[in-house]
């Protein structure tokens, strides 16, 4: 599953269109995301939350710590995505094009004349 | 006192972002906060230097959990010596931008956002957890997309996107990385994890693993050879006094991310690292500076040299030598400095000519003999010209190199060394000392504009003189903060029975 979500992901950041480019990112934030969780040991059980009087975590309990990294994780994501929708839908009004291969003006060697500022 | 100390140069830089944003409309009081809390943060960072070079290292926990549970602050030489050089750099550039960036970029959050992109370099040079290390780089990461967007012309929006993705994908990766490492040894923090990496046994083909993951998310972010394209394609975009910093800093904190986790935790399987590490240093090295002579665009030129430096940073790495680590952070310093001050100089020249490309400009010797001789010193410093401090840090580099006979790297860093004298010498040509071509005008500019954009400039020519002729008492510090990036016993033991 995430190997398919990682691999659709990059895929789709492949295309030149900038909605696919759009999908690609978060498909990819989505399987990093997964992968945390598969490799933070994913397990079912009770909170880690020590009972009142005793002295250890009841087994089987949930590792808290993999649940925050993706909280953070999931919520820097999505401020990376909405600042990306926003790039996109600003490039389509200034440029006009849809495609990422009309964006290498700026590579190009003997540079267009921009007016400086 | 010391866990102050750790946290100002975090809060002087959020303090001022923070009042900044208060007085959205107000920029003339923007600059005032700005300049405060530049200042500030200076202090503070020269402050925490004095504190760590007398006590060693110096650490804190933040909301006071004992070291593994909670998230820790972990200042050692090396980071002290990155954020000094970042310091310096941000009150340069803040310095510049005051005259050097138009004014509708200052009125939208220009300010702010600089001070919390440095926030976001102060913390991941103090970062003693690698989870806290991502979230600071996602904090400077996404300052600069807003910065190199800000402005929003044709340009900037191309080299946004591209940047934007590639580094979203490297912060995956990097999260990922993380993932794994937790999910090995079960601990974030990065004292412990050493500890754990060095105890655990049958584990060593797969932290190997995990340091790959590092290697290709810091890679990214430290453009080192196949994945360097994205910054050639954005740095030149923005205005000057936006990718001055970056130039600068940005890039190098991914080194140092690089140099932290190699040094600490991946250092089970060397030799599978140190070949890695090698080749990329000398491919990095080699394409950049070929890929600097192809160019016809002052900054362009510049920004291929980002990459081109890059590779002698991580050839320090490869060398794994204290003598190379203090080599590398010598090269760090001085190339934080010197490439802040060449685009610097680019703007000042753009400011003057209205173009950054080579064939339009010239005779700037003849107008301007004082801003030649600034670019002639930073330019031949990059370069590596003995007595200036490009030299000191390609010496300490070569001299370690021939010391473990590694002939060929250290030829490739010698004849890149040539390359970025012929790259320097046709900037020096095309801009200071061919005729100037007829049509392009003069700007005119207040004598006390011009003064205010030349001060940042000689500034740093100053700390680059300074580290230049100063350079044997900096190499001795150097020197010990590699042997105690070297020595993670001092780290951990620090971190976690202080």
């Amino acid at each position: 599953m995430v190997g398919i979500l990682f691999g659709a992901g990059l895929y789709l950041i492949l295309h030149r269109h900038f909605f696919k480019l759009i999908l690609g990112l978060m498909f990819f934030s989505l399987a990093t995301n997964l992968f945390i969780f598969v490799v933070g040991q994913l397990t079912r059980g009770g909170t880690a939350i020590i009972e009142e009087g005793s002295e250890e975590a009841v087994e089987p309990f949930s590792d808290p710590v993999p649940q925050s990294l993706l909280l953070t994780a999931i919520v820097i994501g999505f401020g990376i995505l909405a600042f990306a929708i926003v790039l996109i839908r600003r490039v389509y009004q200034v440029l006009h094009t849809n495609d990422m291969d009309n964006l290498n003006e700026t590579d190009k060697i003997e540079q267009p004349i921009y007016p400086h500022e | 006192m010391n866990h102050l100390l750790l946290l100002l140069p975090l809060l002087m830089p959020l303090y001022g972002a923070i009042f900044s944003l208060f007085f959205w409309r107000n920029v003339e009081l923007q600059k005032v906060f700005a300049l405060q809390s530049q200042v500030a943060t200076l202090v503070s960072c020269i402050l925490l230097f004095m504190a760590v070079e007398d006590k060693g290292i110096l650490t804190t926990q933040v909301g006071n959990w004992p070291a593994p549970y909670g998230i820790s602050l972990v200042a050692d030489m090396f980071s002290c010596i990155i954020l000094l050089a970042g310091s310096v750099t941000g009150f340069a550039v803040f310095m510049f931008s005051l005259q050097g960036l138009d004014f509708p970029r200052q009125a939208y959050g220009y300010y702010p956002l600089m001070l919390f992109l440095q926030l976001g370099v102060s913390g991941a040079c103090l970062a003693g957890d690698l989870f806290n290390m991502f979230v600071w780089f996602e904090v400077l990461l996404i300052c600069c997309f807003v910065l190199i967007t800000l402005g929003g012309s044709r340009p900037q929006l191309e080299g946004s996107i591209k940047y934007v993705t590639i580094n979203f994908l490297a912060s995956s990766f990097l999260l990922a990385g993380i993932g794994i490492m937790y999910g090995l040894v079960g601990t974030l923090n990065l004292a412990e994890m050493a500890l754990l990496v060095r105890i655990l046994e049958g584990h060593e083909s797969l932290i190997t693993m995990a340091g790959m993951f590092f290697l290709v998310a810091l890679g990214v972010k430290a453009a080192v050879f196949p994945l360097f394209f994205w910054l050639p394609a954005s740095y030149h975009t923005p205005p000057i006094a936006i990718s001055a910093f970056l130039a600068g800093l940005v890039t190098k904190v991914g080194v140092y991310a690089l140099v932290r986790l190699f040094t600490l935790i991946f250092v089970l399987d060397t030799e599978l690292t140190q070949l890695l590490l090698s080749v990329i240093a000398g491919l990095t090295m080699f394409i950049g500076v070929v890929g600097a002579a192809a160019q016809t665009d002052f900054r362009k030129i510049l920004s291929f040299h980002i990459v081109s430096q890059i590779g002698y940073m991580i050839m320090g790495l490869a060398f794994f030598t204290p003598y190379a680590i203090a080599g590398l952070i010598f090269f760090m310093v001085h190339n934080i400095l010197v490439k802040t001050n060449l685009f610097l100089i680019s703007g000042v020249v753009a400011r003057h000519y209205n173009s950054f490309a080579l064939k339009d400009l010239g005779g700037v010797y003849l107008k301007q003999p004082f801003l030649a001789l600034l670019f002639a010193i930073s330019a031949f410093s990059l370069a590596g010209i003995p007595p200036l401090s490009g030299f000191w840090g390609k010496y300490m580099l070569a001299k370690a190199g021939l010391e473990l006979k590694a002939y060929a790297l250290v030829g490739v860093s010698l004849l890149v060394s040539l390359l970025t004298l012929f790259s320097m010498t046709k900037i020096w040509n095309e801009v200071f000392w061919k005729k100037k071509p007829d049509e392009t005008e003069v700007a005119l500019l207040s004598p006390i504009t011009n003064r205010m954009l030349h001060m940042p400039v000689v500034m740093l020519v100053l700390f680059i003189l300074f580290i230049s002729l100063y350079a044997e008492p900096l190499v001795h510090l150097a020197y010990r903060a590699a042997i105690q990036l070297l020595d993670s016993d001092i780290y951990i033991r620090a971190v976690l029975y202080q």
